[in-house]
């Protein structure tokens, strides 16, 4: 839970009933991302299951560096007193309440925050985040085929392959480039900007993944998912 | 005649009255299809409420009405804080700077609240909510054309009606929705508390 203070970055308010779960959310989050503020709020105020208002209006204060922040909920009264917080500040425009699954999409936009995406682009990439394993739609336009793709093949060298924090890693990577990004493991294609997808992959340690980009900064892309690969994701 | 703050005010303290009388049977109503805690909620909603109305200033009907509002958002945790508080919050609107309540007032607060508890839990009738009564409750009022204590009577019997009319009724929205068909056979404790609530100010406005 850093600060949001001069981060530059979006930032995240996790509401939810339990004050546990959403410290648990924003904790799993915030693994992803430690320069996003990842703000829990649930509970009330004595304690109990519930949310409540006044914790929620500061939590969108506290997690506001000045670049907004995006709101996740759990069930019903969340979204509502989220939705009241967000009308009743003096900006209702810095603040977007998300429809999107609690886990996947805090993690979806943690790692989108990170990478410096703007308001709008944190809160799609949590309402883009299912529950599905998020491998890239097949009508996705292969991106392979695009004559001026550069593609390497890149040996996991760490143990985990490309788990939660390698993923996350990669796509921070990725997301820092002008260049759109395909990594293949086996018949699966992911978006490298989308963790999720890349975890889905479930491309092991020991295993070799293919990289593909397109795009002005296609070479930097992969030379950089390559050293990353190198040294291990610094596991 | 209409109502003059200090009226508002004591139909706000019989209302609370009502709420901690009723607050086991919320509770029992939201123990069957909810999570049990509608009838705490209200009764630290009201009772928070009654403190403040003991300390406040309150000149006018509407600031009563807002401060109704900015208690319950701010004391109710579930559903029922962010849906009556702009319920009170939006009727607060309506009514403006208004020194006292006519029948034309209270009809158009009634509207204004309905209006915001539909925007803010995007229910409509027959999804088994508080909007199952406060909608007739507001159709029933705009049909009066007397004194305030008749229209407010006359929603509240509306109100009834439409509370009752949400136990066959299978929940679209709210904790309830999750238990599908097993939600048929209950009374709505949100339908139920807008009923209780409109019938403390009814009961109220007849002794003003």
């Amino acid at each position: 839970m850093t600060a949001a203070s001069d981060t530059g970055r979006v930032g995240l308010v996790v509401v939810s009933h339990s004050d546990m779960l959403a410290n648990g959310v924003a904790e799993l989050a915030g693994q992803m991302a430690p320069e996003v503020a990842v703000l829990p709020v649930g509970g009330t105020e004595e304690g109990g299951l519930g949310t409540d208002y006044g914790s929620v209006v500061e939590a969108l204060a506290d997690a506001d560096s000045g670049a907004g922040v995006v709101v996740l909920y759990d069930l019903g009264s969340a979204k509502m007193t989220a939705e009241m917080a967000v009308e009743s500040a003096d900006d209702p425009s810095r603040y977007s309440v998300v429809d999107a699954p609690l886990v996947e999409g805090a993690v979806a936009a943690a790692v989108a925050a990170q990478g410096g995406a703007s308001l709008a682009d944190v809160a799609a990439a949590a309402e883009g985040a299912s529950g599905e394993t998020p491998v890239a739609a097949p009508s996705r336009p292969a991106l392979h085929l695009v004559p001026d793709a550069v593609s390497a093949e890149v040996l996991l060298t760490n143990e985990v392959g490309l788990h939660a924090r390698p993923a996350a890693l990669l796509a921070r990577t990725v997301a820092e480039l002008d260049a759109d990004v395909v990594v293949r493991y086996g018949d699966e294609e992911a978006n490298a900007a989308s963790v999720l997808a890349l975890m889905g992959l479930s491309a092991p340690g020991g295993k070799t993944i293919t990289v593909i980009a397109t795009g002005k900064d296609a070479g930097e892309a992969v030379r950089r998912i390559e050293e990353l690969a190198e040294r291990g994701f610094d596991d | 005649m209409g109502c003059t703050a200090a009226d508002v005010v004591a139909a706000l303290r019989a209302a609370a009255a009502v709420i901690q009388e009723h607050r086991d049977e919320l509770v029992r109503l939201d123990q069957a299809i909810g999570d049990a805690d509608h009838g705490e909620n209200m009764r630290r909603g009201f009772t928070a409420l009654l403190s403040r109305l003991d300390t406040e200033e309150l000149a006018t009907p509407g600031k009563a009405l807002k401060l109704v509002a900015t208690t319950l958002i701010s004391t109710v945790g579930g559903a029922a804080g962010p849906l009556y508080g702009t319920a009170f919050l939006r009727a607060s609107a309506a009514v403006g700077d208004a020194e006292e309540l006519d029948c034309e007032l209270v009809g158009r607060a009634l509207q204004a609240a309905l209006d915001g508890v539909v925007a803010r839990g995007k229910a409509v009738v027959g999804d088994k909510t508080m909007v199952d009564a406060l909608t007739p409750a507001v159709a029933a009022a705009a049909s009066v054309n007397g004194s305030v204590a008749a229209v407010l009577s006359a929603a509240a019997d509306a109100a009834a009606e439409g509370a009752e009319s949400t136990v066959p009724m299978v929940a679209r929205k709210g904790r309830a929705s999750y238990l599908g068909e097993r939600s048929a056979g209950h009374l709505d404790p949100g339908a139920r508390s807008t009923f209780l609530l409109l019938r403390a100010f009814a009961d109220a406005a007849a002794k003003a």
